[in-house]
């Protein structure tokens, strides 16, 4: 263990690939140790992972600390907060952060409930600042900033007393930073004893549908919300996103609507995206909304209310019928091409 | 052969409703002003229980929740679907509390309870949606959890062993374990079902009563309940817990800052529902690279 003062991030691995999310952490976890003078370590526990391990120099870490396992391939609570408390406790890293997946969210709460430390989750913003309690003064305390409450208010929450200071952040809300392939850093391999009794669970199968909506991948996402009225209205969205070369996406009361699936979610209960243009059909912009797509590049906002939020973070509105501008907007871009 | 389960639910502010004078100056909210509601998820695993117990006769479903007096009410909601037992943890020393102590006083009260096969619980509450509380009590009782369950696929009550749909992203997956064990609940697979009507006539009048001691006749379901002892009521002391790991004092998260969410104005630009409006910005949009 070459430092006591680290940033660490769980990285998570699906089936031996280090997940999207924990390259985004390792990104801000090096903004944060610059910030902090300390360095950033990351703990990676699965089945033959070595290899990954390697690519993660390039993101920013300093050092991987590694442990495998045949019976560590799949990811399963107990075992695995096994290993990362021990970790935690030789490396003493000051801040942890996880990605706030399923496993994540899984084994974040677990280890901080270990510890007795807190664990912040979901947390869309993390900054470095000072504290006071109770005429207790804190430096360089870790800012963890979320929505809460529905939405309806952004909290920062610190947890000065107890090291390390945790939290998860979901994919997608913080950027990778430009690779570095010359950026060199040690991987240190980790042993542990681990009886059969350490394994409760067995994952009997795993099912991973093929993904047939991509909004990650998408430069263009034209969303449909409550505004569009019906299934059958959405067909207009479609036909939108289809002339655009888009992706179709929606807000969380379209898909409860049932006008569409929840695999075009956008927003914080959905996936988060900053594609270069992203048009909000009949959206009014709740702030779960707004949390997924506000990074977007360039935001079109279409809404017969004229008093929505939306247009409050629009860099284009137009007040009108989405079923009479739509079609506006099809035959103008059909007419340049 | 029955099994003895406990959920785990709480009593929410509707946060789909959530007005200026909800908040309080010191940045926590003012529940009293908002519509209370039974925690969605929660439901979901209250009525998993309820499909476990309908599958096992002799099942025993004990339902907890922590929170003021008014909590009362999602308890007498439990009953009305056919819960066997409601407890109310309440207490003002348990005010403040953050996931990390509000995990430690629901350990505290489901040992009380003593005798589990599973604990139950939604997979997150409307009002944090964190989904901390569930795995920490979890690792607060030292046994193993599934969160994020969908469906329950089988249960051999015999062998002590359950298979339950964990949902992941882009898929699920199903894991096996053995009892005891904690699930979290998704709303995916279950339907909340109905009140009982001649449930609701029983408890109409219940109303929480102190108990110190635990009662094992609560758990017996051979015991007649009616709304006088239906609803048990458990301070900090009658669940054993220390005051140091309860409320604020034993939540390591503090509150620095609340914001109402002000929305930043970016510069917009109006565009005319009209033809030429449209094409204009679509031309815009097609100069800087944005459209292709």
């Amino acid at each position: 263990m070459s430092s006591n003062n680290s940033v660490m991030v769980f990285i998570q691995q699906d089936n031996g690939k280090v997940a999207d999310v924990s390259i985004e952490l390792l990104s801000k976890a090096r903004d944060l140790a610059d910030r902090l003078k300390a360095t950033v370590t990351g703990t990676l526990i699965g089945d033959n992972i070595k290899g990954e391990a390697e690519k993660l120099f390039q993101y920013g870490a300093d050092e991987i600390f590694t442990i495998e396992d045949k019976r560590l391939h799949d990811y399963t609570p107990v075992p695995y907060t096994k290993i990362m408390v021990d970790v935690i406790k030789k490396a003493k890293p000051q801040i942890v952060l996880y990605g706030a997946t399923t496993t994540g969210r899984d084994i974040g709460p677990r280890i901080a409930s270990t510890l007795k430390v807190g664990l912040t989750a979901d947390c869309t913003s993390l900054e470095i600042g000072d504290y006071e309690n109770k005429g207790v003064e804190y430096t360089d305390i870790l800012y963890q900033i979320r929505p809460a409450f529905g939405g309806n208010i952004v909290a920062t929450i610190v947890s000065p007393e107890k090291k390390p200071q945790m939290a998860t952040v979901r994919e997608g809300v913080m950027k990778v930073g430009d690779a570095d392939p010359s950026r060199k850093g040690t991987v240190t391999p980790m042993t542990f004893d681990l009886s059969d009794a350490d394994f409760p669970s067995v994952v009997i199968k795993k099912i991973k549908e093929e993904k047939l909506v991509d909004l990650k991948g998408s430069q263009i996402i034209v969303s449909g919300g409550m505004g569009v009225g019906s299934k059958e209205n959405f067909a207009l969205i479609k036909e939108l996103a289809h002339v655009l070369g888009g992706e179709v996406g929606a807000s969380r009361a379209a898909v409860d609507s049932g006008f569409i699936s929840k695999d075009h979610q956008v927003g914080q209960t959905g996936t988060t995206v900053r594609p270069k243009l992203y048009i909000a059909c009949g959206i009014s912009g709740q702030i779960q909304h707004r949390a997924g797509m506000d990074e977007s590049a360039r935001i079109i906002a279409i809404n017969s209310d004229n008093e929505a939020p939306i247009f409050q973070i629009a860099h284009y509105g137009i007040v009108g019928d989405l079923n009479d501008v739509i079609p506006k907007f099809i035959k103008a871009f059909k007419a340049k091409n | 052969m029955g099994l003895n389960l406990i959920v785990l639910v709480k009593q929410v502010p509707d946060t789909q409703n959530v007005t200026g004078e909800a908040m309080k100056e010191d940045g926590t909210v003012n529940r009293a002003v908002l519509p209370a509601i039974f925690n969605p998820d929660d439901l979901h695993a209250l009525e998993a229980a309820l499909e476990i117990k309908d599958a096992n006769p002799g099942t025993t479903v004990s339902v907890i929740t922590m929170g003021p007096p008014s909590a009362v009410q999602v308890l007498k909601d439990s009953l009305y679907r056919g819960a066997d037992f409601v407890a109310l943890i309440s207490d003002r020393k348990f005010a403040g509390a953050d996931t990390l102590a509000t995990s430690y006083a629901l350990k505290c009260a489901i040992e009380k309870i003593g005798k589990y096969d599973i604990v139950l619980c939604g997979r997150q509450a409307i009002d944090g949606d964190t989904a901390q509380v569930g795995p920490q009590t979890a690792e607060k009782l030292g046994i193993n959890q599934i969160s994020n369950v969908s469906n329950i696929e089988s249960i051999d009550a015999k062998k002590g062993k359950i298979q339950a749909r964990r949902s992941i992203e882009g898929g699920y997956e199903v894991v096996e374990t053995s009892f005891p064990v904690l699930l979290t609940v998704t709303d995916e697979g279950y339907t909340p079902r109905p009140a009982s009507v001649i449930k609701m006539m029983t408890y109409k009048n219940a109303s929480a009563e102190m108990t110190e001691n635990y009662d094992e006749s609560y758990i017996d379901s051979s015991v007649e309940r009616t709304a006088d002892n239906a609803i048990a009521l458990w301070d900090i002391n009658a669940i054993g817990a220390d005051v140091e790991s309860c409320g604020l004092k034993g939540s390591p998260t503090k509150v620095k800052k609340i914001e109402s969410v002000i929305l930043k104005k970016e510069d917009i630009t109006m565009v005319e529902n009209t033809d030429d409006g449209i094409s204009n910005m679509v031309h815009e949009l097609i100069a800087d690279h944005t459209l292709g």
